[in-house]
């Protein structure tokens, strides 16, 4: 009885102001859609990162005939490259160090400009040799070139994350401005709910007034409105994880992926973990709002 | 609840003991009861005594503004007295947790000049929708909607919408809905006021019967001839304080 008699209070209140259910499910269907989607911007510049960021090396240039003068009055003697090695193989924040001789560079540099006439004037003497490592964290970077730089036999340190940090920058950036909108325009579906409810809760007065008169509880005459929120807000929730889903589907998987090759995109672990959090977050502001919504106009 | 020392000790000192309960076997007691509304220069109620007995039939008079109103008010929590106490059943009233408020009223049924009937709801499912909202069970309503209906001579109309019956069986619908629950007290603020003298006499006739059932009756009222034909107990407001309290009273110089 108190299911029946609860449930058709709520579709009562659902389908008598049908415009304004309407404009909450699509109100609250964009807002955790754009919300969803800073979820997966985040997510992608993360996958991103774990991507590039795997990939980066720190370069260490040993000096070759071709160094600075100022910096390596001479060649790196082979004492002194065994020993730069063993203390890099060494280092707790060393995860992997290669060697790579002239020869092995000049190969790399003939496959990156194979078609380029760059290719004429460079000889494998004209490049260093060098060490290539790979840190553990990427961020410890600054400590290993501080121990490095001055080491004998050592012309330069050079970190590739450098490079991509710029890029993360603007990434990080529009990270952030997805999530703003998404959060303004959460604020802009609590302050509908809350408005919405107070409509509802106003054009019932009739019946919650009688109900309060013949003792139903603050639970009874409450529960209606708020699981009206809470429906309204998870039809919501469900067109924009629809949404997102069409996200990944049509628009990575079928152009971005295929485009552009060189980096990862966000999986279906990412979808599974966003859309979850989409639709509890919208729900739960649904309610939370109707709730403060309707407190005063149904105190007991 | 209430041991015997402690009923002993309630006794001694009149009117409650420290649990709260009233030991004088009243079932509304108003002590010292007054209330002054915001913006308001003079009180609603004055210094306010008075008590009403369990089975008790008793007509609250006075002319618009005496008070009658904030009276019921304040029984049904509706509103706190601003000094003194309202005792319903034993209980100290505005002392209550608002969680409590629920209980205290589905021992009272309330009934209102205007009927305050849902018109989107036929009489059986008014009168059902009391019983639904305090959560009691299908079968319970099944059996106490019928025979509610039955009471107020109604069982042959509990399909109408309230717009297709007359004000009399409108009323008949609320009291019907302010009894379903079987409380212990039935509050009527002029449910006369809207309704001719011959309907009225009707409704009155179903208030006394409610009341021979054990309930105790409290009616607001303006309407003269129903008190002075009934010869029931008589409060009269004025101003917000008790000028009279007779046993088998008549409306008196209001008129």
């Amino acid at each position: 009885m108190r299911i029946r008699f609860i449930s058709s209070e709520v579709f009562a209140g659902l389908f008598r102001n049908v415009t304004m259910t309407i404009a909450v499910i699509l109100t609250v269907a964009v807002s955790l859609t754009l919300f969803g989607t800073g979820l997966l911007v985040r997510a992608q510049v993360n996958t991103m990162k774990d991507f590039w960021y795997d990939k980066v090396e720190v370069s260490v240039f040993l000096c070759g005939a071709n160094s600075d003068p100022g910096i390596c009055p001479e060649p790196i003697t082979d004492t002194q490259r065994s020993e730069l090695q063993a203390a890099l193989e060494n280092s707790s924040l060393v995860e992997q160090v290669y060697y790579e001789s002239s020869e092995e560079a000049f190969g790399r540099f003939q496959e990156q400009f194979a078609n380029s006439p760059i290719l004429e004037n460079v000889t494998a003497a004209a490049l260093p040799e060098s060490f290539r490592i790979k840190l553990y964290n990427p961020e410890d970077y600054p400590a290993i070139a501080n121990a490095l730089s001055d080491a004998a036999g050592v012309e330069v340190v050079r970190d590739q994350k450098r490079l991509l940090d710029n890029f993360f920058t603007v990434l990080n950036g529009m990270q952030a401005l997805a999530l703003g909108v998404s959060a303004a325009m959460l604020v802009v579906t609590v302050l509908l709910v809350a408005n919405t409810m107070r409509v509802s809760a106003f054009s019932r007065r009739r019946e919650t007034g009688i109900m309060k008169l013949v003792g139903a509880s603050n639970y009874y005459i409450r529960l209606p409105f708020l699981l009206e929120a809470g429906i309204a807000a998870a039809v919501g929730g469900i067109i924009a994880s629809g949404a997102l889903i069409g996200l990944k589907v049509f628009l990575i998987d079928r152009v971005l992926s295929p485009t552009f090759q060189f980096t990862a995109f966000i999986g279906w672990s990412d979808i599974h973990r966003v859309l979850p959090i989409v639709l509890a977050t919208g729900i739960s502001l649904a309610v939370l709002a109707a709730f403060f919504a309707i407190r005063r106009y149904l105190k007991v | 609840m209430t041991s015997p020392s402690v009923a002993r000790m309630g006794r001694a000192r009149r009117s409650r003991n420290s649990a709260g309960v009233d030991v004088t076997g009243a079932i509304i007691r108003f002590q010292h009861v007054t209330k002054r509304y915001r913006r308001q220069m003079s009180p609603a109620l004055l210094d306010v005594t008075c008590a009403v007995h369990p089975g008790e039939f008793v007509f609250l008079v006075g002319p618009s503004g005496s008070g009658k109103s904030t009276f019921m008010r304040l029984i049904l929590r509706e509103d706190t007295p601003s000094a003194g106490q309202v005792m319903v059943a034993g209980k100290d009233v505005a002392a209550m947790r608002s969680w409590r408020v629920p209980k205290l009223r589905r021992s009272i049924g309330t009934v209102f000049q205007d009927f305050r009937l849902l018109p989107n709801k036929n009489v059986y499912e008014n009168v059902a929708f009391a019983l639904e909202v305090i959560g009691k069970s299908r079968s319970q309503i099944k059996m106490a909607v019928p025979e509610t209906l039955e009471l107020v001579g109604l069982s042959d109309k509990a399909d109408r919408r309230p717009h297709e019956l007359s004000g009399g069986e409108q009323q008949r619908v609320a009291i019907a809905r302010a009894f379903v629950n079987r409380p212990t007290i039935v509050i009527a603020d002029e449910p006369t006021g809207n309704l001719d003298p011959a309907t009225s006499i009707g409704i009155m006739r179903l208030l006394d019967r409610i009341n021979r059932t054990g309930t105790t009756v409290l009616m607001a009222t303006h309407d003269a001839a129903i008190v002075d034909q009934m010869r029931k107990r008589v409060i009269e407001l004025d101003e917000g304080r008790v000028v009279r309290d007779h046993v088998r009273g008549v409306y008196g110089s209001y008129r």
